[in-house]
This record gives C-alpha cells, sequence and structure tokens, in this order.
C-alpha cells in the first residue's frame, strides 16, 4: 500500500510538470492551431538560465525571475523570426518550423552553456515529508502548487477576460479579428511570450528534482504533448488532467513493469487517444454549419 | 465619407481592381452590384484594410487609410460584416457579440448589446450557444450585429443575402434599410441587384474590376441594360 502511494507520490510531480508542459501548448494552440514543439526547450531554458545565473552568484529566487523573463522574450523572437514571417504557410509547416526552432534552441543551449547535467537547490530543503508510509519532497508541493495557480490563471484568462477571447477568436477567425479590432500580430506574441514563460516556469519549479541539461527539452515536450491530446488539444482543464494523468501512467509503469517501459508510456497513451477518442477526454467535436 | 479613387489591387500578379472610383457621403446606403468576381468583395478587403492596395488612394473621414492597419480601421468608425459571415464559431453568441465591440468599455456596450438583440430577436434567444451552431441566415444577423457593436460611421456589408432563403433576404435587407435612421452610413456588396437596388440611395454596377454604369438607384433600376443583365427582367 505505500509502495502505491510512493508511485502516486512520484506520478503526481512529474505529471505536474507534464501539466505546465501542456498548458503552454495550450495557449499557443489556442492563438494560431499550432502545436509548438520547442515548448520542451522552454523547459529547458528555465531550468539553465536559472542554473547559470545561480552559480554566477545572483539569488535563486532573483535567477528563476531572469530565467522566465529571457525565455519570455525567447518565445516572442521566436514567434517573430520564425512563424510570423511563415505566416499563411500550412499549419503542418508552422509545427515543422517548431521543430526546427526547438533543434536550434538546443544547439545554442549546448553552446552557450555546456553539455553537463546540472541543478540546483530545492526551494524549501530536502527534508522529505512522510505520508502515510510513503514520502515526498516539498519541492514536489512546489511543482503541484505551480501547476495549479497556472491551470487556475489561464481558466480565468480563457473565459473571464475580454482579452483572453481575443486570443480564442484570434484562432478560430484570423480575418474576422482583424476587422473587428484586435491587433492579431500582439495576440501572437502575447501568446508565445505566456507559452514560453509557462515552460519556463515549469523548469524552474521541475529542475531540483529532475535536474537539467541542455537536451531534456525534447522528453518534457513529447510527454507533455500526449497530455495536451489526452485532455483535449486547446482546453486548460484537459491540459492539467492530461498532464497529470500522463504522470501518474508512467510511474505505475515503471512501478509495476518495468522502469525501462516508462518512456513507452506517453507513447501508448498518444496511440490510444488517436485511435479512439481523437478529441481527448475534454475536448470537443468541431460543429461549425456552414 | 468615403472616397475611392483610382484603386488598383492584386492577387499575385493578376490585378483584380483596375482603377475604381466610388463615393459614399455621409447618411447614404450605397450599393455595389455585379457579377461573381467582378471584384465586389476584393474592393470591400481593401476599405477594411486586410487585402493590399497597389495604386489609387482611399479616405474616411477626410483622413487617408493608406498604411493604417486593419486592425486600427474600426476604431476609426469603418467596421465590416465580411463575406460568408466569418463568425467565432468556437464562442457563444453572446461573446461574438461582445468581440465586436472590442475597441469600448464602456456601458455603452451593453446598450448596443440589447439594440442588437431588438434588432434580431433569435440572438437572444441563442445568446449562450456556440455561435458555430447556428444556421446560415442566424449566422448572418450575427455577422451584422457583430459590426454594428464597433459602433460604425461606416458599415460595409459584403453579400448579407448570399445562400439565404427568401423570407430571411427580405428581414436582412429591412435592417438594412433601418440603419439610415440610426446614423450608419452604408456600403452594400451584393449580387442580389433588384433586392439591394430598391433599398439604396445610389448604385455603382462593378464588371471585371472596373465601374461600369453608376447613377441614383431607382435609374439604375430602370435601366434596360441593368434590368437585362443583372435583374433578369
Amino acid at each position: 500500500m505505500s509502495e502505491l502511494l510512493q508511485f502516486l507520490f512520484s506520478g503526481v510531480t512529474v505529471g505536474a510538470v507534464y501539466a505546465l508542459v501542456a498548458l503552454g501548448f495550450t495557449i499557443i494552440y489556442n492563438a494560431s492551431d499550432v502545436v509548438n514543439f520547442a515548448q520542451g526547450e522552454f523547459v529547458m531554458l528555465g531550468g539553465m538560465i536559472t542554473w547559470f545565473a545561480h552559480q554566477a552568484g545572483i539569488p535563486l529566487p532573483v535567477a528563476a525571475f531572469l530565467a522566465i523573463s529571457i525565455t519570455a522574450a525567447i518565445g516572442v523572437a521566436m514567434n517573430k523570426l520564425a512563424i510570423e514571417p511563415a505566416r499563411g504557410a500550412p499549419i503542418v509547416s508552422l509545427i515543422i518550423i517548431t521543430i526546427g526552432a526547438s533543434i536550434f534552441l538546443q544547439g545554442a543551449a549546448q553552446l552557450v552553456f555546456d553539455k553537463q547535467i546540472h541543478d540546483f537547490p530545492a526551494f524549501s530543503g530536502d527534508a522529505p515529508i512522510r505520508v502515510g508510509g510513503a514520502t515526498i519532497l516539498p519541492q514536489s508541493l512546489w511543482v503541484i502548487g505551480g501547476a495549479l495557480a497556472v491551470f487556475v490563471g489561464l481558466w480565468i484568462f480563457f473565459t473571464r477576460t475580454l482579452l483572453g477571447r481575443a486570443v480564442l477568436a484570434t484562432s478560430n477567425n484570423r480575418l474576422a479579428a482583424q476587422l473587428v479590432g484586435i491587433n492579431t500580430n500582439f495576440v501572437m506574441t502575447l501568446s508565445f511570450a505566456l507559452s514560453a514563460g509557462i515552460g519556463a516556469l515549469a523548469g524552474v519549479l521541475a529542475t531540483p528534482i529532475t535536474l537539467t541539461a541542455y537536451n531534456v527539452g525534447i522528453a518534457f515536450a513529447l510527454k507533455g504533448f500526449a497530455g495536451a491530446m489526452l485532455g483535449g488539444m486547446g482546453n486548460p482543464k484537459g491540459a492539467l488532467v492530461g498532464g497529470f494523468l500522463i504522470g501518474l501512467i508512467e510511474a505505475l509503469t515503471a512501478g509495476y513493469l518495468s522502469s525501462q517501459y516508462k518512456d513507452a508510456a506517453a507513447f501508448v497513451v498518444i496511440l490510444l487517444v488517436l485511435f479512439v477518442r481523437p478529441q481527448g477526454l475534454f475536448g470537443r467535436k468541431s460543429t461549425d454549419r456552414v | 465619407m468615403l472616397e475611392v479613387e483610382g484603386l488598383r489591387s492584386r492577387y499575385g500578379r493578376i490585378e483584380v481592381l483596375h482603377g475604381v472610383d466610388l463615393k459614399v457621403s455621409q447618411g447614404e446606403i450605397v450599393t455595389v452590384v455585379g457579377a461573381n468576381g467582378a471584384g465586389k468583395t476584393t474592393l470591400l478587403r481593401c476599405l477594411s484594410g486586410v487585402q493590399p492596395v497597389s495604386g489609387g488612394r482611399i479616405s474616411f473621414q477626410g483622413q487617408p487609410l493608406t498604411g493604417v492597419p486593419a486592425w486600427k480601421r474600426p476604431a476609426r468608425g469603418l467596421t465590416q460584416s465580411p463575406e460568408g459571415r466569418q463568425i467565432f464559431g468556437n464562442l457563444t453568441v453572446e461573446e461574438n457579440l461582445r468581440l465586436g465591440a472590442w475597441n469600448f468599455k464602456d456601458e455603452r456596450v451593453g446598450k448596443d448589446m440589447e439594440d442588437a438583440f431588438q434588432m434580431f430577436p433569435i440572438l437572444r434567444e441563442k445568446r449562450n450557444l456556440a455561435a458555430g451552431g447556428l444556421s446560415g441566415g442566424q449566422q448572418q444577423m450575427l455577422a451584422m450585429a457583430r459590426a454594428l457593436m464597433g459602433r460604425p460611421a461606416c458599415l460595409l456589408l459584403d453579400e448579407p443575402s448570399m445562400g439565404l432563403a427568401p423570407i430571411i433576404v427580405q428581414q436582412i435587407f429591412d435592417v438594412v434599410e433601418s440603419l439610415r435612421g440610426r446614423g450608419v452610413t452604408v456600403l452594400l456588396v451584393e449580387q442580389n441587384a433588384f433586392g439591394a437596388l430598391r433599398i439604396a440611395d445610389r448604385g455603382y454596377v462593378m464588371e471585371n474590376g472596373r465601374i461600369a454604369m453608376q447613377g441614383a438607384a431607382a435609374e439604375l433600376i430602370a435601366d434596360p441594360r441593368i434590368r437585362e443583365a443583372y435583374l433578369g427582367i
């Protein structure tokens, strides 16, 4: 029993990271229908920049803030330099561009930083908290709290604010959005800044547990993508639930089957979702009448 | 209010507007009629700034619109209900209307929405439903109401009757005519020449990217050439 609880704890922790990545996917997808496969690199940048700034003597909270801001700026630059010039291209081309951007960011990180594995201290110490025969790290609570806070923030943004609806309107019909006076370029800039910032936050929160290196991004992107697909692309609630579920499935697979199959779990889920329920758990089938 | 001189526009290498001159005065309903492919929609796209202009000039309320991005034009008083309705299908009817008033945050937004519901009562019934599930006629009403939420001085209307049942077309044209009383100037583009000319003050006939004929709407309706070519009488 305590064994199961331990697996659940580790599943929820890693699931919270995937949920944050999936939430990042949600914003850009909602604004542009593009699945941004560079989302994982934002997580990597959040961890790496924080590590770099911290070992250079900058206090951890400041280093984390710097990392999130710089990564948000990189997200905006990626939109301006890679996505915006290709406007009007088919969605598949744009998605391939994001894969290219992902490879570029990974290479740049390898040059600017190094190829080593890094971490920085946990925010509230390393003393495990005992719960019912299992233990959970204080940093896990930070990650879970971060995922929940970002979810609530995004949910309010998309359902309660006019700007959030403008983001949805832009993805639904860019022409009509311009015709009512929405600056669609600004909406795209904002989406990339938010997405990249949330990705970097995931990296900042997770690195004390998962460690970071220039090449950790792809795994985060694929697992976060699996979470977003499972929950229903574009739906913040789906991203949150999907991310946590992927983490749990992964931890239980590692615990009860073999840790060698751990990474396969996410991909089996993607396949199942595509076969059985392509719109995901919370996704709506599109029902436009013409 | 709206002046267009020598307007040219192209899609790639193919020029589709070969120098269009057109004028709309305050309070008028002006219609541009013509066959499919004559360039009517391109003309409206140029006016809204979503189609590049390759020559000529557009001025609105005495100010040139050249270089003004599309998203800044509604705030100047120029809104469009586009061809094919282009509603936000994944948002509710009410959210569509609210976004129509994107530039405004005052109490008048609520009042304007009330006006829209009075103009098209079916929209009130469906206010909380996804706009994508509305019928074609209801979507057309929503597109017009959304454009009116932007408090236009001049409303550009592209093919509001397209693909709709005659009874709905009549209702739409009645609403367009009623805009005269609200102080909204209207530029109406239509293939349904008879319906459009009946409610308009003046009309232009467009053929192959040029203005082929113009005049008072009543004269155009009576003109034998128009009757033969466009009215099928």
